[in-house]
């Protein structure tokens, strides 16, 4: 009962704009036009009626706003912002520059197209491009796991362990304007669960000064690549860790890797996001008709938990991995490459067929859902083709 | 066994048709259910076709699509009729509720539905304009849902609505629109 009383409504970017006020940064740097999101709007809002007492930068340009938030974070300061699309776009350069700096900065994105063609919808194409930088990347399904998971992102940039930047993402418009069911702890949970951020080496402290951000040759850049590497790939431990700990607080469960009828399933789908709802729903009906399927979502892209992805998958006859954005060029999309690389590393052998879909706010329906489903029978059975499609335009 | 009802709103942009859709999504979910309630965006422009959906379920809602076989459609500007094809999809036995002035069996011949579906008719602009002084269809037609769908009492919406606007507007605002929530309740017309 006492549930129904705390459920209320709300967006995914309301529910992320509320989990970083709770967090109270010292500073949030944002470039409020479109494509932005209306987390920054809101966040604007709470410094301006004194509910969070954070240094709200108003900048010329996406390129700024995390330039800025690089300035606060070197300095010492608990920073966050928000962005999506062409804005993370521009902020490219900065997204290495953070990383390799080692600045825990939360920024949140809402996923969306790139152009051309013009497009701000939902996909995966703006983030994709943060893959390699450096940062952590997790993927919300719904507005009351984005909460859940900005809550969780401050501890694990800011752990000592990790000490890396950290973008919490909600599908765009599926995810950040839709309004869902929702729940939040109160502030004060919130700030003893995220408590203080005390910086180890913070460019303000002239008794002990440091450099940040300077010039290295061959020996010394990959030397700080591989640290970087390190603390992203050990990150995972730290996020499961800390994931665990809210769980226990907010009884909603956190798994680095959510799964649902893996256990001895014969069919597959690994995919991000929302879309994953959709393809539980599907997976729930056609179990009932005694179909064995099973769905993986990665809560978190990088690092890639490869080896529990690639354990969820270990009964399946045919693996389908969703792509909500493209390589062009390459043999398959992001996640694919990541899946078929995780089964190969455990050895599994099954044929995996990867699909583009929901590119540009596209939408799933549940007969293209239904599709992936049936097609993977006849990848398994050898009469279809697990040769990349663009789901709904190759068939 | 989950109990879902699937709306779907047409209207233009600037009716109101995203406030209605989480009007109804917010008083429901007040009422013990999981909702989920969302605009398709297209260009940004007033006086565009829009889309809305609202999802209102008894569990937990995990799909993230458009919803393409509503139970309810809702039509906000009768002028879509022309170019839209609102029924597209609807349910066996579902419900349409249109804003128009025209009667309840001219609405029905203009729709083409089948007879077991229920049409309403309600001139909420006409009751925007009286009460709110503007016409925007939105609040009303809430109000029309209620009597014709029971899927939210109409005391819960006006409670939801004061709460909602109260954060934006003022009492005389917030009072004319619960003033168009009862009067679309009460003239609302449906066969």
């Amino acid at each position: 009962m006492s549930t129904e009383i705390k459920a209320f409504s709300a967006t995914g970017n309301q529910m992320v704009a509320e989990a970083m006020r709770q967090a109270e940064p010292d500073v949030m740097a944002a470039y409020p036009i479109t494509p932005q999101t209306t987390i920054v709007e809101s966040f604007a809002k709470f410094v301006a009626d004194g509910r969070v007492h954070t240094e709200y930068v108003t900048v010329e340009s996406e390129h700024s706003a995390l330039s800025a938030c690089v300035g606060a974070s070197a300095a010492g300061a608990r920073v966050a912002t928000a962005t999506a699309s062409q804005g993370l776009a521009l902020m490219w350069e900065e997204l290495h520059i953070t990383a390799g700096m080692r600045l825990p900065i939360v920024m949140a994105n809402a996923n969306r197209a790139l152009a051309a063609p013009i497009n701000i919808h939902c996909d995966h194409s703006d983030i994709m491009g943060a893959r390699d930088t450096g940062w952590i990347i997790m993927f919300a399904e719904t507005a009351q796991e984005a909460y859940d998971n900005t809550v969780v992102s401050f501890k694990v940039a800011e752990d000592a362990r990790v000490q890396l930047p950290v973008l919490t993402t909600l599908d765009g418009f599926t995810t950040s304007h839709a309004m869902e069911r929702c729940e939040m702890e109160d502030d004060d949970t919130v700030r003893a669960f995220v408590g203080d951020y005390v910086a180890a080496h913070p460019l303000l402290d002239t008794d002990n000064p440091v450099g940040c951000g300077s010039y290295a040759l061959g020996d010394c850049y990959m030397k700080t690549h591989l640290a970087c590497r390190r603390a992203n790939t050990g990150a995972l431990s730290v996020i499961e860790e800390y994931g665990k700990a809210w769980e226990a607080i907010c009884g909603r469960p956190f798994n680095v890797v959510d799964t649902w009828g893996t256990e001895d399933a014969d069919y597959v789908v690994v995919v991000l996001g929302s879309a994953a709802g959709n393809a539980r729903h599907i997976a729930r009906e056609l179990c009932a008709q005694g179909r064995r399927v099973g769905v993986v979502r990665p809560k978190v892209f990088r690092p890639f938990p490869a080896a529990a992805v690639a354990a969820a998958c270990k009964t399946a006859k045919a693996v389908a991995v969703m792509d909500r954005s493209d390589s062009i060029g390459a043999a398959h999309g992001p996640l694919g490459a990541e899946v078929i690389s995780a089964l190969h590393e455990a050895g599994l052998t099954m044929p995996v067929k990867n699909y583009i879909f929901g590119l540009g706010g596209q939408d799933l329906t549940n007969e293209l859902m239904t599709s992936i489903f049936d097609t993977l029978e006849d990848v398994a059975a050898g009469t279809a083709s697990p040769a990349l499609s663009y789901l709904g335009f190759e068939e | 066994m989950s109990q879902l009802t699937e709306i779907r709103w047409h209207a233009r942009a600037g009716q109101g048709a995203v406030t209605a859709a989480k009007l109804v999504a917010d008083t429901a979910l007040m009422q013990g259910a999981y909702i989920q309630a969302m605009p398709e965006y297209g260009p940004e422009r007033n006086g565009a076709p829009l889309k809305a959906y609202t999802r209102v379920c008894s569990e937990p809602i995990e799909v993230h699509n458009t919803i393409t076989n509503p139970a309810i459609v809702i039509v906000l500007d009768e002028t879509l009729l022309d170019t839209v094809d609102v029924t597209e999809g609807l349910l066996p036995g579902g419900t349409v509720i249109l804003n128009s002035e025209m009667s309840l069996a001219c609405a029905r011949e203009r729709l083409g539905v089948a007879n077991d579906v229920t049409v309403a008719v309600v001139d909420a602009s006409k009751i925007a304009l009286e009460t709110i002084g503007r016409n925007v269809p939105n609040t009303p037609i809430v109000g029309a849902l209620s009597k014709v769908t029971g899927l939210v009492p109409v005391d819960a919406v006006k409670q939801r609505l004061t709460i909602m606007f109260g954060k934006k507007f003022s009492q005389e605002m917030i009072d004319a629109n619960l003033a168009s929530v009862d009067r679309a309740y009460k003239e609302v017309e449906l066969a």
